[in-house]
């Protein structure tokens, strides 16, 4: 008794397969060269863009109707290159609808735009996950450790930190 | 969109506030009205409230790194604790996104016991809102009502999982068995007699003039600064949002349920209570409906390799045997992939995020909870207003540190 949605994987295919769609056609008309890769998995629409322009993504699928920020997290893909990948969760009251923005970073320069000007609810999203991967984001309000100590060593969601923490 | 009602009542004149006089105040982490381990820094000019900050983190225990090293089924008792008053959303979602993982196909039976837990455990999450919520502004005896209620709710829980609070009945796959003979009758009996109760609480409250004093015109949050804030649930409804992802975007089968989605445009702590109150009516409603088409059939999809046989079964035949075994002994492989799966819980839009690749065990489990997001719109709905009030406003957001620092 399983079902398995269609993958389509690849820009070009996920173009030709969903052409109407709103949040690509945004992306398209901003900086094509910046939207990099799409997927579209188990129904949901995965679309990659490059680290250096994420806040400008947000704002483009923002005017395009994707108004409310509802997640953000990192997956560390150790010992992989790049290492960690950011994914955006942006829900559209309008189309009843969800896209996920992704972002791979590369190990040796964790730092990405913060999205706090465009949605100020990512806040606590983002100094999440600089609390526990060690990600930086630049023009954060107030980049602090939110769950652990001040004073804490080490990013626990990261791959190489064991699970029982250092001994 | 309306105007905020009491901004000026007591909004003081720009010159007065020089911040000579502000005085900082830790309110909590052991606070009663903070319903946890909440800790807020709040700056004071007077009585005024300046600046509000949230320190949260106290009741964290990596519950994100734990499911990294747990088998897949290993994961859903620990989702119960995350969000301890509502703990079957908490399950439902997990086993959704995992089933969506596996492309797996749930009896309707069992999405439908599903649907009338979860509305029970919205009920039960609300139940305690109400309760803990008056009693923070001084009306003591709802509370004692509504945990009457609660208490009839938890005696479900209890007899379909065996346990009041962390149920854990939702299985990836279905549920964990068939209810008791005598359980569906049970829910009847309850929810017959629930509308009158709802109506005692709102003859406590609704026409009480101290509550009232205390809840209309406080916090007010506009609709803008709601979605800026990533505020969900009774929250955005009441600052005039229409968004329910029960009814908007359909899970667990609740596109085949009638009910309307209580908003309110005036956006203050009373909305935020009035909104509450109609959506128990709806809650009730939804459970009746569950309760009169209720189908037939299995609870638990056909999926031996992922679902544990049944106890009768495990001890009889050899292959169900040799299934229970490896799926105690090593868990089930879900295929690579990425999924979110946001559902309605009592609170706001929960969300998990599940990255699998390809083995037993999680790559990556990360949960969205609504008090997280909505603890940030905290200082927006009390800069320039009484301390008293930031009692009212956290009370009316409805906050589980459970959920907040995982």
């Amino acid at each position: 008794m399983t079902s398995q949605t269609p993958t389509i994987s690849g820009k070009q295919a996920v173009l030709d397969a969903l052409p109407d769609h709103p949040a690509i056609q945004a992306l398209l008309t901003w900086n094509p060269e910046a939207f990099i890769d799409a997927k579209f998995d188990f129904g949901e629409l995965t679309l990659t863009i490059a680290p250096t322009e994420i806040r400008a993504a947000c704002s483009a699928v923002q005017a395009a109707g994707y108004n409310f920020f509802e997640d953000m997290t990192a997956v560390d893909w150790f010992p992989a290159s790049p290492r960690f990948q950011l994914s955006y969760h942006i829900l559209s009251h309008a189309f009843k609808e969800r896209i996920r923005l992704r972002v791979l970073l590369d190990e040796s320069e964790p730092i990405v735009d913060s999205i706090t000007p465009v949605w100020s609810g990512a806040n606590f999203f983002e100094r999440e996950v600089f609390d526990l991967f060690g990600i930086h984001f630049a023009g954060h309000p107030g980049l602090r450790r939110i769950m652990l100590p001040d004073d804490w060593q080490g990013h626990p969601l990261r791959k190489d930190y064991p699970v029982e923490g250092y001994r | 969109m309306s105007e905020n009602p009491a901004a000026p009542a007591l909004e003081l004149p720009a010159a007065e506030r020089t911040g000579e006089n502000v005085m900082v105040l830790n309110m909590g982490p052991q606070h009663p009205a903070t319903h946890g381990v909440l800790r807020l820094v709040v700056e004071l000019d007077g009585e005024v409230i300046v600046s509000v900050r949230p320190e949260v983190g106290y009741l964290h225990t990596g519950i994100e790194k734990t499911c990294e090293a747990k088998f897949y089924q290993q994961v859903v008792p620990l989702t119960d604790r995350i969000n301890y008053l509502d703990p079957l959303s908490n399950n439902l979602c997990y086993c959704l996104a995992v089933e969506k993982l596996l492309g797996l196909e749930i009896p309707e039976r069992a999405q439908w016991i599903r649907v009338l837990l979860t509305e029970l455990s919205r009920l039960n999450s609300h139940l305690i809102w109400l309760g803990t919520h008056a009693m923070d502004i001084g009306a003591l005896t709802v509370f004692l009502y509504t945990f009457r209620e609660r208490e009839e709710i938890l005696r479900l829980f209890e007899a379909v999982a065996g346990q009041r609070m962390m149920t854990s009945y939702f299985r990836i796959g279905g549920l964990s068995m068939e209810p008791p003979l005598d359980w569906l009758d049970r829910v009847q009996a309850f929810i017959t007699t629930f509308p009158e109760k709802i109506d005692e609480y709102s003859n406590l409250l609704t026409g009480n003039p101290i509550f009232m004093n205390r809840l209309k015109g406080v916090g007010y949050l506009s609709a803008s600064d709601a979605i800026a804030f990533g505020v969900t649930g009774p929250p955005l409804r009441a600052s005039g949002v229409d968004i329910d992802l029960r009814r908007d975007m359909p899970y667990s089968g609740y596109e085949k349920f009638q009910f309307k989605v209580p908003t309110s445009t005036v956006g203050d702590t009373w909305a935020r209570y009035e909104v509450r109150l109609v959506e128990m009516r709806e809650s009730t409603k939804i459970v009746q409906q569950a309760l009169d088409g209720m189908p037939g059939g299995p609870v638990k999809a056909d999926a031996p390799k992922i679902v544990l046989p049944d106890r009768e079964k495990m001890k009889t035949e050899m292959e169900a045997l040799i299934h229970h075994f490896k799926i105690v002994t090593e868990g089930f492989s879900v295929p690579a992939g990425e999924v979110y799966q946001g559902i309605e819980c009592g609170h706001g839009q929960m969300g998990y995020y599940v990255v699998s690749d390809g083995t037993s065990k999680p790559y990556r489990v990360h949960m969205r909870y609504p008090s997280f997001a909505t603890l940030q719109a905290v200082e927006t709905m009390c800069k320039g207003r009484l301390i008293a009030d930031l009692v009212a406003v956290i009370g009316s957001i409805d906050i589980v540190l459970g959920e907040i620092d995982r």
